[in-house]
């Protein structure tokens, strides 16, 4: 495929995520994840006779939060709308949602783009819905249990317009969106526990070509790696199927992620019509001015300003600005151990480095303070630590806190810097290196270095390296 | 009422009254069962409510603990709520006892009382005849004097046309103004707990108890509980508009000369009557029945047989359970409203129908505000265009059944209080007249009404 036959993707998400409340959309169960199946419920989010739905207030208010950070037009009123369908899942025989007057429209979010750079994609709509139970088709052979603990959870769901051109584009936005709505505290955006799920619009046109393809909606995509694998599929499904002068049909394909492959929606899995209209139980939703200015009044600084921010104040580059943003407590913790007095380029690069790598193996804790890693910063720029020695001791505060200093010390790590007992490790040394004194002596000065890793060595990292060099030279040209 | 051995020996009294009158079929609940929770209500019931020990019996649509909730219904066959309505639950702590569920139209869906699974409710004084409907049970049981007042519901007048055909007080609360919370929906936006009473003001302090803001239902307002007016002298100072509308050319003549006495006694209470017009009342039962079945089918989606009630065909898979369930748990009314509702909702006939009728609904309610802006404070109507009819007369012909509730369903679309009480008798059945009131203005229109019900020869051939 090349040239002028070249084919281009259009790619539109649906994201469904899960907010961060206490209790769920419209009653006051419980919306942790985790439960025993069938244990938070009650006759409201079960949908027993009678039962009547009251919203949850503080979805709502993060809901709009939401809405604010992708820069959309919040709705002073807004409609919430059932949507009909049969599944043993859904004990209403309907979601509660949102329909022909979302809470939100008209947004947008920009991304950087590994194919075009900076993108802005339009958030055509946001708005909130409950979540349906969940079915367990692997559970019990040949049955389907029914688990509704997630019956009510709310959601949001964000729509974007036909504005992404590939599948690793695609990817992109959605982890600018997840860090977004970290961000913003709105989600924690786990796509593990389901707490964010995507469904996405694919099509293919030629390059050129001003009209969309004909779209098929792919779901079932549970990760953010399958996202791209997924959409990849489909869109080689597509392509091939035209190259082959096929026609692409309109449907719903199911992603499935052992085989990396892609299958239509069985019929009866398809609703054909939803049947929505307002929900008579709900009057409709009106936003307080006071409500929408709370929640604009709080919303944080979201990643790409602070990652100016930081390549503008703390003169990093982008690519390390960007690491260092990539998630809020990151970007606070980097800001605070800067705040304590620490350099801004040594305290960036012991974040991107040991802090990333100790958070990593230790379940995303930024376990050693802000302070202490500033103190141990510290140390290492007065020449009390070698940067080996600092690793070390930023090892053991993570793994059970204290002071570096003291740490350091209890350690036996504290530089050397007293040139007598600095001369007994240099002696040493050169006694035991003949041939590379003579060399050195004989004009190759560079090994110089060698001769102080030597001595470093001889310390077991105590010794402090420019005055070990000091004396060196002093002894070999002596 | 505020001895314990009064309250038990009251509780018997009324069990052995609705055992009594068993044979209307117009109580669910079997007389053992019965008797036994009431004897035990008796002895749990505060002394110091101020429904202490009187006996109301709940209609089989509002959710109990102490007895099964089936919404006349196979579907629902043995189902017993795990919590109970907000009416209910405010009835026993005003001290009141449920007495027992009272038999229904299939989900409320009926004017005749026919169309329960558990056998049709009879007449109290003609037991070939319907005692009306949805809430035919509890009307025969109050007219039959077994209990001074019972809970039914309304979405269409399924309180005040059986109150109507039975020759009781009934009365709608003000969309709002009752808690829905526990009352097994029908149509959201028009269903109403209300109550039927011996006396308005029976009807009136149950009312007042179970009204008032309840933090579960959404479309509750908050308003305190309703307070009951004292018993006036005269009407003088009311404004009472009779909308023409309600007096069509072919209104039987034994109900217009009822009405027209009631007119003439009105006025000499001192209410000054004026004739006004609801230029949309013709269009007010096709609208309610777009909206009513929209919302029906809607909310009658969750019986299919997965969580609660009887299944039927459920071995095959999920579908199999779903058209075995609901075909064989609903009846041929609710069948029928759950098609209409899903057709009327379904995409390509959704502007056509259902949001037809939402911008007619809006012109329903403005007719009455444009009177009620006039200056009138209540309007004077027939309840029911006939009394009680034959039981059969129209299973075959639903849009005759559906006109029974002609004069009532327009309050109910415009979510106003509305209240029937028995203004003669046509040949020995009781006929009813309807007041309807502003909103939230119940304390108004239960005035009115203890005036009238004090000179209205109620018992009297019109």
């Amino acid at each position: 495929m090349g040239g002028g036959n070249a084919w281009e993707t259009v790619i539109g998400l649906e994201t469904h995520v899960q907010l961060r409340t206490n209790s769920k959309m419209f009653c006051g169960c419980s919306a942790a994840f985790g439960a025993a199946p069938n244990t938070n419920v009650c006759p409201v989010c079960l949908g027993l006779p009678g039962a009547l739905p009251v919203p949850n207030e503080q979805a709502i208010r993060l809901a709009v939060r939401a809405a604010l950070a992708l820069n959309c037009t919040v709705h002073t009123k807004s409609v919430f709308a059932r949507k009909n369908y049969f599944y043993p899942d859904l004990p209403k025989g309907y979601q509660i949602s949102q329909f022909d007057q979302p809470l939100a429209t008209d947004g947008s979010l920009v991304f950087l783009s590994p194919d075009r750079g900076v993108v802005t994609v339009s958030i055509v709509r946001l708005h909130v819905e409950e979540d349906a139970g969940k079915s367990l088709h692997d559970r019990f052979p040949k049955q389907t249990a029914v688990d509704l603990n997630r019956c009510g959870v709310p959601l949001v769901e964000i729509v974007t317009g036909p504005d992404l051109r590939s599948p690793q584009e695609a990817r992109a936005y959605l982890l600018t969106l997840k860090q977004v709505l970290e961000y913003t505290g709105v989600s924690d955006c786990d796509m593990e526990k389901g707490s964010l799920r995507v469904d996405a619009n694919v099509s293919v046109r030629r390059v050129g070509e001003t009209a969309l393809g004909t779209k098929v909606e792919v779901k079932n995509i549970n990760s953010f790696a399958y996202v791209e694998k997924a959409l990849t599929v489909e869109r080689d499904r597509q392509i091939a199927l035209r190259e082959a002068g096929g026609t692409v049909v309109q449907q719903t394909m199911l992603y499935d992620a052992k085989e990396n492959a892609v299958r239509p929606q069985r019929s009866k899995e398809e609703s054909h019509d939803y049947r929505y209209f307002p929900d008579p139980d709900l009057p409709p939703l009106v936003l307080s001015t006071e409500l929408v200015a709370e929640q604009q009044a709080t919303l944080p600084e979201l990643p790409a300003r602070k990652r100016d921010r930081f390549v503008a104040q703390y003169a990093l580059s982008q690519q390390d600005a960007s690491v260092l943003t990539a998630s809020r407590a990151v970007a606070d913790y980097y800001e605070a151990v800067v705040h304590a007095g620490a350099d801004a380029k040594a305290a960036a690069n012991w974040v991107m480095g040991e802090v990333l790598a100790d958070a990593k193996a230790h379940d995303d804790q930024l376990r050693a303070s802000a302070g202490a890693l500033a103190q141990l910063i510290g140390l290492v720029r007065g020449g009390t630590l070698s940067h080996q020695a600092a690793k070390r001791v930023f090892g053991e505060v993570a793994d059970r806190g204290g002071d570096p200093r003291n740490v350091a010390e209890a350690l036996g790590l504290v530089q050397v810097a007293d040139a007598g007992v600095l001369a007994g490790w240099v002696s040493d040394v050169l006694a035991s290196q003949p041939q590379e004194v003579a060399r050195y002596r004989s004009g190759e000065t560079r090994l110089l270095q060698f001769f102080v890793g030597q001595v470093m060595k001889a310390s077991r990292g105590k010794a402090d390296p420019k005055l070990a060099q000091r004396v060196l030279e002093e002894k070999l040209t002596a | 009422m505020s001895d314990p051995a009064e309250a038990l020996a009251s509780a018997k009294a009324a069990a052995d009254r609705i055992v009594k009158a068993k044979r209307l079929n117009a109580m669910l609940t079997p007389p053992k069962e019965l008797r036994k929770s009431l004897d035990q209500q008796a002895k749990a019931a505060h002394p110091s409510g101020v429904l202490y020990g009187m006996s109301v019996a709940v209609k089989d649509n509002i959710c109990t603990l102490e007895f099964t909730t089936t919404c006349g219904s196979k579907i629902l066959e043995g189902y017993r709520s795990p919590y109970e309505a907000t009416a209910v639950a405010k009835l026993k702590a005003a001290g009141a006892l449920v007495a027992g569920k009272t038999n229904c139209d299939e989900f409320a869906m009926g004017s005749s009382t026919e169309h329960s699974a558990y056998g049709r409710v009879l007449h109290p004084l003609d037991k070939h005849r319907v005692p009306g409907g949805s809430s035919g049970g509890s009307a025969a049981l109050v007219a039959a004097g077994a209990v001074p007042a019972a809970l039914g519901s309304e979405t269409g007048g399924s309180v005040r046309q059986p109150a109507s055909l039975c020759g009781v007080v009934g009365i709608k609360p003000t969309y709002g103004r009752v808690s829905r919370y526990g009352l097994v929906a029908f149509g959201s936006s028009l269903d109403q707990i209300g109550v039927m009473g011996r006396s308005v003001h029976d009807a009136a302090r149950v009312l007042s108890v179970i009204s008032g803001r309840d933090t579960r239902d959404a479309t509750c307002e908050d308003r305190d509980p309703l307070r009951l007016p004292t018993v006036p002298e005269s009407l003088q100072g009311f404004v009472i508009g009779i909308p023409k509308e309600y007096f069509p050319a072919d209104l039987d003549p034994a109900v217009r000369r009822a009405c027209e006495r009631a007119i003439r006694l009105l006025r000499e209470l001192g209410a000054a009557m004026r004739e006004v017009s609801l230029p949309h009342t013709p269009y007010a039962v096709p609208t309610y029945y777009v909206i009513a079945p929209a919302e029906a089918s809607s909310n009658l989606a969750r019986y299919d047989g997965a969580r609660y009630g009887p299944r039927f065909d459920g071995q095959v898979d999920v579908r199999a359970l779903y058209r075995g369930t609901r075909g064989a748990g609903f009846g041929p009314e609710v069948r029928r409203r759950i098609l209409v509702g899903t057709y009327v909702l379904s995409s390509g006939y959704y502007d056509a129908y259902y949001r037809k009728a939402q911008q007619m609904r809006a012109l329903i309610a403005q007719d009455f505000r444009n009177v009620f802006d006039r200056g009138v404070d209540l309007l004077f109507t027939p309840t029911t265009p006939t009394p009680a009819f034959k039981a059969g007369e129209r299973l075959a012909d639903p849009v005759a059944m559906y006109l029974s509730d002609i004069f009532t369903v327009t309050a109910n679309l415009a979510g106003l209080p509305a209240l029937s009480l028995p203004i003669g008798r046509i040949k020995g059945l009781p006929i009813g007249g309807q007041l309807i009131g502003q909103a939230f203005l119940e304390d108004e229109m239960i005035e009115a009404a203890y005036a009238i019900e004090r000179v209205f020869p109620a018992v009297e051939e019109a």
